[in-house]
């Protein structure tokens, strides 16, 4: 077991390793000139050579990137041109906010997607199959930002204690910061007023962010559901008395929850870069906004910090996904 | 011979699926009787309806349309439903399949799937207290139903009960795995024990094992059997009876000595020479030539006719009627034994 996670953290910083190499490529071979655009349209060339030898851009590629990775190693993520800040301590602001967004949206893709898959299995080619089946084709179709607006558009008009866009009252102070998750720093803080004015914002984004997973979620956990109530035994557990409630929510279901944690840990990586739409449309403070504006300014220095996180973050769950596997999956055992 | 009523007694029992080449007719009239204390084996090639026979007594049937009468102990089985018929099954069926590794769930531990068996089977507990937050509620119970499975793992024959209780499916051999699946059956001291092709997938010398096993909880509990085999040489290690079934009908039924010393039906007799013995020489072994009707379209009259060595003119009009040869307790379908029609087609 041991020797097993050592083997995926070592694969886990060869996999980062090229992550780095691969975005710090393709950066620095698009035709844009960050320096230019940093230094503004009035700057003269002198100008901007010598910002250009300030950032050390004018060195070799490979110098380039051996300065920039060393300085990671050392937890400095480099500053970004454009906004003349540090990219680490951005990124520690910004990153809770997305963090608490894809948590919640996989939330709602489990607590509604299992029920939505194991009802749809145990009425079979009824209606609550048919309408259940529609739901989740809906949320693989949509496209989430388009969802997020007409969301939006409902809501404004009809439910006036729902907030449509940002994450925290501008007129108010958030909770003190722990970890950066407004709803879990407000319960520590025993803030209720502020963990029900967090849980308003994050409603709807996080509903919109969850459609694609919670589709995905319910067919899986409807095709395995239906898969496993054909097995002999089941067959077996009917044959002896076993009650049909006990079949489908304890012996089916543990069965079927498989797939869905492996699918849960897939989709995490998914919705994490989901999430820079859905950010935007609701203007969430979260690394994909942070993102979506670093690209726009054609400032590389933050876009790869955020790459860099996201590929951790993505390995670092995917690891625990396998080792949660094993624990609901006794035919599994990683040996090393 | 007991003159008490029979445990199992099926009238008339006929099985259609639709399919989409048409509709397929499984079972084609299936009469059989289940007397107290018999082990009754039901023989006959794959795709004779004996599976099917055995899963409408529990009226487990996957799908299809069933007619007919199942009559368990003066109650209609077939008409059960819901709560009524899980409880049936639960205290008075017990039954077994072919491989005991399909038919273990593998992400539970078999304590967790015996003691699920013995609460729902003995104490009748309702369903959401065999699930997490319900299973707090029971603690005592559950201890109770702990004993009894430590018990019953004993009763079948496994080592160190108690240990292998925290044990998966998979760590256990394939004979040890269906002698806990009968553990598993007899958890609700079921008075009919249903074993279908129980050792088919077994290693042979794990087989006499689980005959013997099933032969020994048979006597000890005093419970009857209905044991489903291909094998003749199964049926003659333990039956008390035997009924041999052809293209969804009973085509013989008798008792055990019968069978084998004065079997009726030519089919029987096709079953009995495909048995390799001691004295047989290279070559001697005989199979029956043909293979099993086809349920979309069934031989006419009787069904064995195109494969029968001793047909007669006649078998392919209509399905021969049941005749009982000697006593009452030898029944047999073929028209080498109804007599009146033999001679009026003679005189013909």
């Amino acid at each position: 077991m041991v020797n097993y996670i050592l083997r995926r953290l070592i694969l886990i910083v060869v996999v980062l390793f090229g992550l780095s190499i691969l975005t710090f490529v393709i950066t620095r071979i698009i035709p844009a000139d960050p320096v230019r655009l940093a230094a503004g349209p009035r700057a003269s060339d002198e100008q901007v050579e010598a910002l250009r030898v300030q950032y050390g851009y004018d060195k070799p590629l490979i110098e380039q990137y051996i300065n920039y990775i060393t300085d990671v190693l050392q937890g400095d993520l480099g500053s970004s041109v454009v906004l003349r800040r540090e990219v680490g301590p951005d990124l520690q602001r910004f990153f809770p906010a997305t963090l608490e967004l894809v948590i919640a949206s996989l939330l709602i893709a489990v607590a509604v997607g299992i029920p939505l898959g194991l009802i749809s299995a145990v009425f079979r080619e009824q209606w609550p199959d048919h309408l259940a089946r529609l739901l989740s084709l809906g949320g693989v179709s949509l496209p989430s930002f388009w969802l997020a607006i007409i969301l939006q558009l409902l809501i404004a008009f009809s439910v006036s204690w729902i907030p449509i866009t940002g994450r925290y009252p501008r007129i108010a102070t958030p909770p003190d910061t722990i970890t950066g998750m407004y709803v879990i720093d407000s319960i520590f803080a025993l803030d209720f007023d502020a963990l029900r004015t967090t849980l308003t914002y994050l409603l709807l984004p996080a509903i919109c962010l969850s459609f694609g997973a919670l589709a995905v979620v319910a067919r899986t956990v409807r095709a395995d559901t239906l898969e496993v109530l054909n097995t002999d035994y089941i067959r077996t557990a009917r044959a002896i008395g076993v009650p049909e409630i006990v079949i489908v929510l304890k012996y089916a279901l543990k069965n079927a929850s498989l797939n869905t944690l492996t699918q849960v840990g897939l989709f995490f990586g998914f919705t994490l870069t989901g999430s820079v739409l859905v950010e935007s449309v609701f203007s969430w403070p979260g690394i994909g906004t942070y993102a979506v504006t670093a690209a726009l300014n054609k400032d590389f220095v933050p876009l790869m910090g955020v790459t860099l996180l996201i590929g951790f973050a993505v390995v670092v769950i995917n690891l625990l996904t396998d080792l949660l596997y094993g624990v609901l999956n006794p035919r599994i055992r990683y040996e090393s | 011979m007991t003159t008490q009523k029979p445990l199992v007694q099926i009238n008339d029992l006929h099985l259609y699926f639709d399919s989409f080449d048409g509709q397929s007719h499984v079972l084609d009239g299936v009469n059989l009787t289940v007397n107290r204390g018999d082990i009754l084996g039901i023989v006959g090639e794959t795709g004779s309806g004996k599976t099917m026979t055995a899963l409408s007594i529990a009226n487990l049937m996957p799908g299809g349309k069933l007619t007919g009468e199942v009559w368990f102990d003066g109650e209609n089985v077939l008409q059960k439903r819901g709560a009524d018929l899980r409880r049936f099954r639960a205290s008075r069926l017990g039954m077994i399949f072919q491989n005991p590794t399909t038919n273990l769930n593998p992400v539970f531990t078999i304590g967790e799937l015996l003691i699920d068996a013995i609460l729902t089977q003995q104490y009748d507990v309702a369903g959401w207290q065999l699930m997490s937050v319900g299973k707090w509620l029971n603690r005592g119970l559950r201890k109770q139903a702990r004993e009894k499975a430590i018990e019953l793992l004993n009763l079948v024959g496994i080592p160190d009960p108690a240990q292998r209780l925290s044990q998966y499916p998979h760590e256990f051999s394939g004979g040890q795995k269906q002698r806990v699946l009968i553990a598993m059956a007899l958890a609700g001291d079921p008075d009919l024990l249903i074993a279908d092709e129980p050792t088919t997938a077994l290693d042979v010398a794990i087989q006499a094992q689980i005959l013997r096993l099933i032969q020994r909880i048979v006597e000890e509990r005093e419970m009857s059997a209905l044991l489903i085999t291909h094998d003749m040489g199964v049926v003659a290690k333990i039956c008390t009876r035997v009924a041999v079934m052809y293209g969804g009908v009973v085509v013989e039924d008798a008792p055990i000595e019968a069978i084998f010393s004065n079997p009726q039906h030519p089919y029987t007799r096709g079953l009995l020479r495909a048995i390799p013995s001691d004295e047989m020489q290279h070559g001697d072994l005989q199979g029956i030539p043909g293979s099993p009707p086809s349920f979309l379209s069934p031989p006419s009259g009787c069904r064995f006719h195109p494969r029968c060595p001793e047909r007669l003119e006649h078998c392919h009009i209509a399905p021969p009627a049941v005749v009982h040869i000697n006593d009452e307790s030898h029944s047999v379908a073929c028209y080498l034994h109804t007599d009146e029609k033999r001679k009026s087609f003679a005189r013909d």
